[in-house]
């Protein structure tokens, strides 16, 4: 498996190029910020049309980790959809292709900033989810230790021989990973910004998605 | 033949003047629908273009607007309301002249609504903003001419485009609207009469008296240019000289940055401390201001620049044009060389200074070709769909449509009288639903049909489309500040790409000062003042024009010719030193040189294609150069090579050089690439996919820009055919890609390929590594790369496994 392994708080996880985070030991797939139905929010919001692809696009990939790792355990760590109204708006098809997915495993919806509260799609729905070492969460809380989390779209940016490579990324340190954002359609926010100082500790590696996953210390400001 | 007004005689004869032939013949055939006249500076071309409507509104009364003025500088237009005030307040005329551009307050703008001058001077962009509104009709009710200045330079983009497109609707309100276009020299006046007329109408052609022949040499110099190098930091003391001997000098260069470096130079070895100012369009707008008043005030000596003085501001005392390094094409030169020394009768003066021993050779080829009056020029293509879809929104922006009439009047707009009538419900497919293959968007249409008529569905989606009305792309660019606890000095703007590779404490130039990079705050780089040390080059932004072919030509039949006496002895020394390592590119074969330097393998192939052509020739061989497991890791263009640098050498061009093999793969490897991105996101961009100014954006100045590539890329993926992709394509194929010019050069070859195995750098090679742009060729070298980076790194920081 082409993944970046480590381990918070005595539990092994494997970083996915694809920028999904395997825990073995539980098969489970930890996936964040997938924000499906980006395009429609944009056309309901009158600020363009674009391509209405990025949701199939998501699931597309999301099934590729899925069949990768064999996971029973889904979480998706907030922010899986723009706004309700566009979990709503999805398409029959997708819906349909969301409920295969979600066919004899454990799915788990984290409640995100941009979609708080239940949707109308099969499993469970939480704020956060304690499992024992870690805990799953939306966003950080300072001072808290294995925890996961999301949010913030981390992407790292490398030069190497002159040229900048940039990638959504792993922040990760021994207290907490925070995801990068698994979506089409998602922007980011750059690793060394100030958000990130209080959050993670000087140690803290990132982890840039990718065909191969790549393990650099947090580039900082 | 009409006769002036006696007002008007008179007023000449008070100034010693006498009309001019071709002021008259316009005067004369003021009733045909076009009139396209082809003038140097300083031979009356705006009173050519303004006599008519003088005249018109000295003999009657007339309500409201009478005749627009449309100038793609808002300069431009300040200037030309001045030179028309003159005459007219002289005459005791009763015209109202007033300008209307981005830089326009408010309440003057409101109130020229309401009550329009009879005279108004503006730019493409706010003539189109101007249609967009519902009381347009009301505006303009009484037009009755249209004057377009500079009308070779909009030609040249698709600000022309907008501008045609928008003078179609002005025609539908106004059908007796003429046309009129001032022009500098061209290769194909009739291509630009095509433009302006109101298709099929005709457009008479009127050459005003060109002058005397300029008087254009090369700059003879002490010291030997260099080998190598883009700087003529070497010419410095020979250019001091002129400027000297000169009232005002204007030193062109070929972009921002040998700009930069020049001025930097040049003032290192000023030593009377002439006054001299830089100009180019990456420095703020104040700053750019500030030198165009002392240089019209005549109190700059110099003015080092790029293309952005080119057009526009009155040149006055400006009495030698020096051009350094090669001009890559002859119109351009002589369009520049044209405008200087203000006085009709008095020969242009202008000196070329190559940058290194190969641009001798480039610049000996253009004194030639202008001396034969041999113009180059390449055929314009069909009208750009993506200003088509941005004139689409803008149409309804003021009001509903039936799509035949809109396709009626765009058509007869000339770069659109091919256009199909699918391809127009193409476009406002796009418009109203985004055009994709998958119909998601019913229910939230842009545009949607009422009663046979199309119409915002959102009439306050309008403001949205009138705040990204435009066609020039900016985008990429950040801002440089002083650094100050709250907004310092603004400078300019530096390439997005260009600000990231730099860490604290790096120094640039811009300016022609030396700053010192401290940080990125809110999409702004600050710095701080720095003196006294080596800067870092700046890669700016700017159009990058390639070598036309039939300067390419005449440069290898030069090389070939056999007889360099012409050329200066350093450079006929440096042809022989290439003729002993290695040998000459000839006409019908291709050189490919290859040898290793320092630790890289490096292939040279010299196609002299143009530098557009020779990037994708580089695009296309590295891809196949990497399916071949060759490991390339990156390459370079000029005009006449590409350079290809990897971890394996190339020992068998055969195969790489196959045409259908080329041919094939075109689409395929052009797919994920940068050249392909870019241009896609401009299209998107002007065609309203993406927008570059919002609401919010502009309340907390954050760019708000999405990312095109993501689209492309799912657009590629899900939705190939879709009409963004399909101009990007086109728009690829044509300009940046210049695919035709390779298909041309192969053609030339004939399979006739000569590879050199050489131990070093050769003297033709050298210039291509000091050059800018490389483009890294992302494949197994990459990744290999970026695991030893990472892995040092790790080690570094103690943190291996």
């Amino acid at each position: 498996m082409n993944g970046h392994d480590f381990s918070l708080a005595g539990a092994p996880l494997v970083a996915l190029g694809s920028g999904a985070l395997y825990w073995p030991a539980e098969g489970l797939l930890c996936i964040s910020d997938l924000h499906l139905g980006k395009a429609e929010r944009r056309a309901r919001l009158g600020t363009g049309h674009l391509p209405p692809y990025e949701t199939q696009d998501t699931l597309t990939r999301l099934e590729d980790d899925l069949h990768l790792t064999e996971a029973t355990t889904v979480i998706c760590l907030g922010d899986s959809f723009d706004d309700r109204a566009a979990a709503q708006a999805l398409r029959e098809e997708e819906k349909l292709w969301i409920a295969a997915l979600q066919a004899g495993r454990r799915w788990v919806w984290i409640e995100g900033n941009h979609d708080p509260g239940p949707v109308e799609l099969g499993g469970t729905h939480l704020a956060e989810l304690p499992l024992p070492p870690l805990t799953f969460r939306h966003i950080a809380r300072p001072g808290q230790s294995g925890e996961i989390s999301g949010h913030y779209h981390p992407k790292t940016t490398l030069r190497t021989r002159g040229r900048a490579i940039t990638r959504p990324a792993f922040l990760i340190d021994a207290d907490r990973v925070i995801m990068p954002a698994y979506g089409t359609y998602t922007g980011g926010l750059r690793s060394d910004d100030r958000a990130f100082t209080g959050l993670m500790r000087d140690e803290a590696i990132a982890v840039l998605t990718g065909p191969v996953p790549h393990a650099v210390p947090l580039p900082r400001r | 033949m009409t006769t002036l007004p006696p007002l008007f005689t008179n007023w000449f004869a008070a100034r010693g003047w006498h009309i001019h032939p071709h002021q008259q013949a316009m005067l004369d055939r003021a009733d045909a629908p076009a009139q396209l006249l082809i003038a140097p500076t300083g031979g009356g071309k705006t009173l050519a273009g303004f006599l008519p409507t003088l005249v018109d509104l000295a003999e009657s009364d007339h309500p409201g607007l009478h005749t627009l003025y449309i100038s793609p500088l808002k300069a431009l237009a300040a200037d030309i309301k001045r030179n028309l005030t003159m005459p007219v307040s002289e005459m005791g005329l009763p015209i109202r002249i007033d300008d209307r551009t981005g830089d326009t307050p408010a309440s003057r703008k409101k109130r020229q609504r309401a009550d329009p001058p009879h005279i108004l001077l503006t730019t493409p962009e706010s003539l189109a903003l101007l249609t967009s509104y519902e009381d347009a009709a009301r505006t303009f009710a009484g037009l009755k001419r249209v004057v377009i200045d500079e009308i070779h330079a909009l030609a040249e983009s698709k600000r022309g485009d907008q501008l045609m497109l928008a003078l179609s609707r002005l025609q539908a309100l106004c059908p007796n609207l003429r046309r009129v276009g001032l022009s500098a020299t061209v290769e194909d006046p009739a291509a630009i009469a095509r433009l302006l007329a109101c298709h099929p109408d005709p457009c008479d052609i009127l050459q005003a008296d060109p002058g005397p022949e300029p008087d254009i040499a090369m700059l003879t110099t002490e010291e030997r240019p260099p080998w190598a190098g883009g700087g003529a930091a070497y010419a410095i003391p020979a250019v001091l000289e002129q400027v000297r001997r000169h009232r005002t000098t204007l030193i062109f260069h070929n972009t921002r940055a040998q700009a930069e470096i020049f001025f930097h130079n040049l003032w290192l070895a000023n030593e009377e401390s002439l006054p001299i100012g830089i100009h180019h369009g990456s420095l703020d707008r104040v700053q750019r201001e500030r030198v165009e008043a002392a240089m019209q005030q005549g109190l700059l000596r110099a003015i080092v620049c790029t293309g952005s003085l080119d057009l526009g501001i009155d040149w006055g005392d400006v009495d030698l044009v020096i051009q350094v390094g090669a001009p890559k094409n002859v119109k351009r030169l002589v369009q520049r060389i044209g405008r200087a020394n203000h006085n009709y009768n008095a020969p242009s003066k202008a000196l070329l200074v190559p940058a290194n021993r190969f641009e001798v050779v480039e610049c000996q080829a253009a004194l030639q070709a202008v001396r034969d009056h041999d113009l180059d020029g390449e055929p314009r293509g069909r009208g750009p769909q993506d200003v088509l879809c941005q004139h689409i929104l803008i149409r309804a922006c003021s009001g509903p449509f039936s799509a035949s009439d809109l396709y009626a009047e765009v058509t007869t707009a000339g770069a659109y009288a091919d256009l199909t009538r699918e391809e127009f419900d193409a476009c406002l497919d796009f418009c109203a639903t985004g055009g994709y293959a998958l119909k998601a968007y019913d229910q939230w249409q842009r545009l949607k049909q009422t009663d046979g008529l199309w119409h915002l569905r959102d009439p306050r989606s309008a403001r949205l489309i009138r705040m990204n009305i435009g066609t020039i792309q900016d985008s990429d660019l950040l801002k440089v500040r002083m650094q100050r606890s709250r907004g310092g000095k603004p400078l300019g703007e530096v390439e997005e790409a260009f600000a990231a590779s730099l860490t604290q404490g790096d120094t640039f130039l811009i300016g022609g000062e030396i700053v010192r990079y401290e940080g990125l705050r809110e999409m702004t780089v600050e710095v701080s003042r720095d003196r006294g040390r080596q800067p870092k080059i700046a890669v700016f932004g700017g159009t990058k024009f390639a070598t036309s072919t039939q300067l390419s030509q005449r440069i290898l039949s030069l090389l070939n010719g056999g007889d360099w006496s012409a050329l200066p002895a350093h450079t006929a020394d440096w042809l022989r030193l290439q003729t002993e390592m290695s040998r000459l590119p000839k006409s019908g074969e291709l050189l490919i040189e290859s040898f290793p330097h320092e630790g890289r393998e490096h292939a040279c192939i010299y196609g002299f294609a143009g530098r557009n052509a020779q990037q994708t020739l580089g695009l296309i061989l590295t891809k196949r150069m990497e399916e071949l497991g060759l490991h390339p890791m990156g390459f370079v263009s000029t005009d006449y090579a590409t350079l290809i640098w990897g971890l394996d050498p190339l020992t068998d061009p055969g195969p790489l050089f196959d045409m259908a093999a080329l041919r094939d793969g075109l689409d395929r490897w052009l797919a994920g690439n940068q050249l392909m991105k870019r241009t896609f996101r401009a299209s998107a961009t002007i065609a309203g996919l993406i927008q570059r100014n919002t609401p919010s954006a502009k309340k907390s100045g954050r760019q708000a820009t999405f990312s095109s590539d993501i689209l492309y890329d799912t657009l590629a993926k899900y939705d190939p055919d879709h009409l963004l992709l399909q101009i990007t394509r086109t728009e690829a194929m044509r300009g940046l890609i210049d695919f035709g010019r390779i298909e041309e050069m192969i053609a030339r070859i004939d399979g006739r390929i000569d590879l050199l195995r050489l131990p070093r750098v050769t003297p033709f090679a050298a210039p291509l590594f000091l050059e800018q742009g490389r483009t890294p060729v992302e494949g197994a070298a990459q990744e290999r790369l970026l695991a030893e980076e990472t892995e040092r790194l790790m080690a570094a920081a103690g943190l291996s496994t």
